[in-house]
Order: structure tokens, then sequence, then C-alpha cells
């Protein structure tokens, strides 16, 4: 097996509890545990292959095919970056470049600090307020470089005080 | 009074709650009711703030900031309005809405889509009453028939003959599926139906799985739209609660569960097979067709698949008559459909129209046409399986046929319009990116393919272009639309085939000028410092990373283009405009 069983799998019961059973429900248990743990810990991924009669095999496929589903540990915020149609001709790339260099990290990385994750999807349904970000659970649009770094900062300000 | 504050994803997002939260306390006691709604879609102008007199609307506030709140409670509370005109929508943005036929968004920013009992105000579960008392499956099905109505979801399919196939499938067990996946970047028609009216895509969906014969119904709804999810949630257990949803429905025989599916993230999954297999709990690659859902969906039983938007039509149908909905449109296609207009627009937002408008119709007259008075130069339609229609066909109308004749295709409604500063070159390397890393991988011609298309437009774009370079992505596109095993590979050559068509020659400079014609391939551009402009402040050099800007202080700089990175720092930097790319 691996070499970081470490996780509390105890925090998995409820879920399977519920679900194990129900057929086609593997997405929505990988959904629910991501929730509980931040991301997909390989310990999990095995816990849950066992309960629910698959291979650990298909387990990790699922996790591995929607990008939703993470295999390492995401900052304490997620910055979810829109790269979509609207929001790559209103200028989302030099939104990306701005974001990237302020943090000094790269799409899919974490700052040094683990306060930002940098994730970059297409299309948050937002077009019209183009180019989009999602942070946690706010959006922000019409976004500029200078703006999107001053929310950032904004959040980093807070999080010191 | 009523003051009503549209809260969709980007009424939130533009500040919409802000302003509800700060106009909350200041209107306690003052016998205005304060609510919300969905998406307005005209979101250049969020946050929206309506006042409502006896269900009449006295003025719409347009841009509204949590600083107008006491301006607005002010004027409520002494009943007069016009220190609000200020903040009133104008004549012309209103033409925005008086322009559209709004059949599946009609109740979208109008009412409360939280609230059962606004929907049932709007004849909301009449249609299913309707169904459920006096129809048998096959009248739903007749009547679907004459509406003409065509799936919504991109490929424009008759809805009547899914249902009907479905209907006449051998078993008892049947599934409906409704399709939220909506993947197509730059598309949110569905989310809006759902945030703002999610009422009515159930009622439209009991009234498809009563016409197939399924007792148990799905919704995939995409990972990215968690507020649709919270409102349908909420709209499924209401309907439940009332006898809408579940058992013995309305009093009759007619019994449906439905649940959501929260979908996690894959465009691929927006294909029905993989859609299904995803609804399985298995990674969503295609299955090959035949056969079809309609024999072997879901669990392999029959299932029927339709978009959000095809759902969304249906009560009206059945209430007005499929004739008055075939009364509207072309020849070939019927009724409205409504588009997600962005990009370069100046008025974005959601347009629903009669088929057989012209593209020029929704850009220019309903959307105002390009931002900054720039020149129009493209439209994409359709997303990564679609394609860009340039300035000289704007004249095309709105049906599935005319648009397909372009090499695009009308698509689920994603309308990206583009002005002279988007290349071409590099939005075809935009949807190939999109689709290298969204392909599923189980085909050889779309895995590779597409990368190798990717690869080409790449170099393209840096400058690296080769003679020869159009040939071949051409016979690459060729092979893949012939090879792909499902829509994902076949249609994702259609971008590149559609800017070779109609932009062929900026395909050309870059590769033999190396230039970039729109100015946005950064490997291409050329920086110079305009003499007469620069004031000689030193700030451009002393920003430059690479040290490429030489100058005395106050004296003009210059730039060493053998030195230059290309990062545009000095251009930004400049206070003055001195600094030109070309
Ligand atoms: C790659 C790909 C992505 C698709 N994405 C969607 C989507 O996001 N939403 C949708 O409704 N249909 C999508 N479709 C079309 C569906 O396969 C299917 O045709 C549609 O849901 C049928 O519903 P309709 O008949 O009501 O249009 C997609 C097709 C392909 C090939
Ligand atoms: S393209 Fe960015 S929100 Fe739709």
């Amino acid at each position: 097996m691996c070499d970081c069983a470490k996780s509390d799998l105890t925090l998995l019961d409820g879920i399977l509890a519920e679900y194990a059973s129900v057929r086609g429900s593997l997405i929505t248990i990988l959904q629910k545990a991501q929730d509980v743990y931040g991301y997909l810990p390989t310990d999990v991924l095995y816990r849950v292959a066992q309960a629910t009669g698959n291979t650990p095999a298909k387990v990790m496929g699922v996790a591995t095919f929607y990008t939703q589903f993470r295999l390492t540990p995401v900052g304490k915020h997620l910055i979810m970056l829109c790269k979509g149609t609207a929001c790559h001709v209103n200028g989302a790339d030099a939104v990306e470049k701005a974001i990237c260099e302020e943090l000094k990290i790269k799409d899919g990385e974490t700052s040094e600090d683990g306060l930002f994750s940098l994730k970059t999807v297409a299309c948050l349904g937002c077009c019209s307020l183009s180019p989009v970000m999602m942070i946690d659970e706010d959006t922000y649009g019409s976004l500029t470089p200078t703006k999107a770094v001053e929310i950032i900062r904004n959040i980093r300000k807070e999080a010191a005080v | 009074m009523r003051i009503v504050i549209g809260e969709g994803s980007c009424g939130i997002a533009a500040g919409a709650q802000k302003v509800y939260d700060a106009l909350a306390p200041l209107l306690e006691n003052t016998g205005a009711r304060l609510g919300i709604t969905g998406c307005i879609g005209m979101c250049f102008l969020e946050p929206i703030v309506d006042i409502y007199e006896k269900g009449l609307l006295l003025k719409r506030l347009v841009r509204v900031t949590p600083d107008d709140a006491a301006a607005i409670a002010d004027a409520v509370k002494s009943d007069d309005l016009s220190p609000l005109d200020r903040l009133a929508i104008t004549d012309e943005d209103k033409s925005f809405l008086d322009r559209q036929t709004r059949i599946a968004l009609r109740h979208c920013g109008v009412i409360d889509p939280e609230d059962l009992n606004a929907y049932l105000d709007v004849d909301g579960y009449k249609a299913l009453d309707k169904v459920l008392h006096t129809m048998s499956q096959d009248d739903v099905i007749a009547e679907i028939k004459t509406s003409g109505l065509a799936g919504r979801g991109g490929a424009g399919f008759p809805t009547w003959f899914k249902w009907n196939a479905a209907k006449n499938a051998a078993g008892d067990e049947k599934y409906l599926i409704c399709n939220a996946d909506e993947g197509d970047p730059g598309a949110f028609m569905d989310r809006a139906v759902i945030e703002s009216d999610p009422h009515l895509l159930i009622e439209g969906m009991l009234i498809a799985a009563y016409a197939i014969g399924a007792k148990e119904a799905f919704v995939y709804v995409r990972a990215e739209y968690p507020l649709a999810i919270v409102r349908l949630q909420k709209a499924i257990a209401d309907a439940t609660a009332k006898g809408y949803l579940g058992d013995n429905i309305l009093g009759t025989d007619f019994c449906c569960r439905l649940r959501i599916k929260a979908g996690a993230g894959a465009f691929v999954c927006g294909e029905e097979t993989a859609l299904i297999e995803s609804l399985e709990g298995s990674r969503g690659m295609p299955r090959l067709k035949p056969p079809f859902p309609a024999e072997k969906g879901y669990e392999n039983k029959p299932s029927n698949i339709n978009n959000v938007e095809t759902f969304a039509n249906v009560s009206w149908i059945i209430l007005n008559g499929g004739e008055a909905f075939a009364a509207m449109g072309t020849e070939t296609s019927k009724g409205t459909k409504v588009f997600a207009l962005t990009g370069k627009i100046k008025r974005g937002g959601l347009v629903e129209i009669p088929m057989g408008l012209t593209l020029r119709d929704v850009i220019f007259n309903i959307g105002g046409g390009i931002r900054e008075n720039k020149r129009f130069k493209a439209v994409q339609l359709g997303g990564p399986s679609g394609g860009c229609i340039p300035e000289a066909l704007l004249d095309t109308v709105i049906d599935y046929k005319a648009l397909s004749a372009t090499g695009a295709i009308m698509g689920s409604g994603g309308m990206v319009v583009m002005d002279e500063t988007t290349c071409m070159v590099n939005m075809a390397r935009f949807f190939l990116d999109f689709t290298t890393k969204e392909s599923c991988g189980k085909c050889v011609h779309c895995r590779i393919g597409t990368k190798r298309m990717y690869e080409i437009l790449t170099r393209i774009t840096e400058g690296e272009g080769r003679p020869g370079d159009i040939e071949l992505l051409e016979e690459l596109c060729d092979a893949i639309r012939s090879g792909a095993l499902c829509g994902l590979g076949q249609t994702a050559p259609n971008p590149v085939l559609t800017t070779i068509k109609y932009f062929r020659d900026e395909y050309e400079a870059h590769i033999n000028e190396k230039r970039c014609p729109a100015g946005e391939c950064a490997a291409l551009r050329t920086y110079t410092i305009n003499k007469d402009a620069c004031r000689g402040c030193t700030l451009c050099a002393k920003k430059c990373p690479v040290g490429a800007i030489t100058g005395a202080v106050k004296e003009p700089h210059a730039i060493d283009a053998d030195k230059c990175i290309k990062c545009g720092q000095c251009k930004t930097v400049c206070r003055f405009g001195a600094v030109e790319v070309r």
C-alpha cells in the first residue's frame, strides 16, 4: 500500500454508511470525502475502494479523470481563475500572469506560505463579468491584473491580523 | 411596494448581496417588502434593483451600490421615486430586453426562484396538470412534434423523436436525464434557467418523464454551479412537499423521483453517453453509438437526455399549443433560442430571440455593437465544437441549417464576440488547448490528433510557423473529424477550419511575415517608443527586467529590440502612452 496511511479514516464512516451501497455513487463519495479532507489522500482512496467493492485502480481512475478531484492538499484559499472563451477574449492571460508573479506559483501550485492555491478553470458561468475568478465562495469580476493582485493582497492582509 | 434584487450568480458577483444587506435594515418597518429574483439577463447593468407596486414595475435601478441604499430607502419611504432617476435604466439599455421574445426565460428576473408560490402565480405546474389529467403519452409527443422543438444542447435533434423512441423502447424501467453540464465555456443559459426558474425545469422534466414512461429522473449539473444546485435542491423539496413530485403526482398514478447529480469537472461529460457513464460513477468516457441511449442508456435501460433549455420550453408549448411555438422561427428551426452574449460586446447578457433573426440583429441591435467603438472581427458560436463567423457573414440567419453552412454550429448558445484586437490563430490555439486537456483519451485520433494540432498552432503564434503548416492542419482536421469516436473529437477541428477559411491571411501573416495583425501574439510583437510622446521620465527603463531601455533623463528613450523580451511592462507603466506595439 502507500507510505502515507495517516488520515483519520473514521471521518469517512458516515459518508460510506449513506452511499457505499447505493449504485453509481462513487463520484458522490469522492466529492464528500474531498470536502472532509480538503483533498483525496491515497489511504482514503483505498478505503473507499474497499468499502464500495471497487478495485483501487477504478477509484484512482475516477479520481484522476475529473478535474475537481485533488490528490494533494491545497492552500487555505483556492483561487479558481477562469480561462474560458469570454475571459480569454477579455484578457484572462494577463490576469493569470499577474497572479502567478504575485504568488510566485504556477497553475496548480500552492504559495509558499500555504495561503493560496491557483487553479485555472474553463468558465464559471459569469462570462459577462469576464475576466472572472472565484476565491473560495466569492466571485470577482471585471478583473484587471492590478485589481486581481489587490484582491489577493487584501485577503493576505486580513489573514495577517 | 416590493423591492426586488436580481440575485443570479453574476448579480451576486457584481455585488447584489451587498446591496441587499445594506437595504434590508433600512427598509424595516416601512411596509415595503424586500425580495430576490434570479438573473434578469442584463449582466452589463448588475446589480439591478426593481421597484414594484401592485405587480407593476415602477422603476428599474441599475449598477446599484450599497452606498445607494439610503437614497433608495428614503425614496421608498417618501413615496417619491424621482430622486432615484440618476440610477434608472436608460431607454437605450431597456431596448436590450424589449427586443427579445422570452419563452424559456419568461420568468427569469421576474419571479422569486426560491418561492414555489411565485411560480404557481405565473401558471406554474398548470401544464403538468393539463398533461396528467387530459393527455395521453402520445398526445404529449404529438404536441411536441407539432411545435417543432429541437434539442437546444447543440445538435438540434427533434425532441419528439427522441421521446417517442424512449417511449417505444422495450422495458418498464426507463430514465429521464437533464443535461445541465453546460461545458461550453462562454455559455451560461442553463445556469440562468436553473438559478432563476428551477420549477420550470422540473415541470418540463416531469412532462417528459410522463411522455416516455420514466419514474426516475436525474439532473446532471456541473460542479462549478453551486448556487444552481442549492436552488434546485430547494425547488425539489418544495415541489415534493406540495405533491408536484414524488408519488401519485397531482392525485394521479404518475410517480416520479428527481435527483441531482453534481458533475466533477469534465467537459466530455456533456456528451450524452459520457454523461451516462459519469452518472453510473465511472470515468466519463463516451460509448460507441448505436445503441443510442433511447435503447440502452443509464444502467443499460432506455433513457432520454435533453438539455435544460429544451425542457424549459415544454410547459409553454403544452399551455399555448405546438402551433403557437411553430409560428415562430424559420422553415427548419422553430421557436426561440437563448444566447449568452459575451466578449467585446457593449451590452452582454442573456438574449432570447425567435429563430430567423440575423447575427447582426443580435450583436448590433440588441447587444449594442462593439465596446470602445472598435471594429467587429468575428463571433464565436458553439464553443470548442463551433466556429468563428466573420463580418461578411453577419447577415446569416439564426437557424440550425444556415449556421451549419458557415462551418460553425448553433451550439448550445454561447456567442462570444471578438474585435480587431483578438488574434484568430491564437483563438484556434485557445480552443485546441481546451480540447487536448478535455479529450478523454479513449480514441487515438482525438487524443493525439488534437495535441499535434495544438503544437502546430502554438508554434505559429510563437513565430516558428513553417510553410505548409496550414495544409498540415487541414489534413489533420480531416483525419480527426472522420476518425474520432465521439462528438468532442469529431467537432474539435471546427475552430481551426473556420479560422483558416475566413482568416487565412492572419495565418499567412504569422507564418510568412512573422507578424500578428491583431497584435496579440507576444512573441511577434515589437515595442518601440514614440520619441514625440516620451518625456524621458525613466520609469520604463527602471521597470524593464532585462535593461533593454536606455536614454538620458528628460530625453526620449529607446528600446533595444534584440534585448527586448516583449513582456509589455514598459507599456503598462508609461503614463504618456509613448510605448507603441506592433
Ligand atoms: C463534447 C460534447 C459536449 C457536450 N456538452 C453538452 C452540454 O454541456 N450540454 C448539453 O445540453 N449538451 C451537450 N452536448 C450534447 C449532448 O450530447 C446531447 O446531444 C444533448 O444533451 C441532447 O439534448 P437536446 O436534444 O435537448 O439538445 C455535448 C456533446 C458533445 C459531443
Ligand atoms: S468564460 Fe469566464 S466565466 Fe465564462
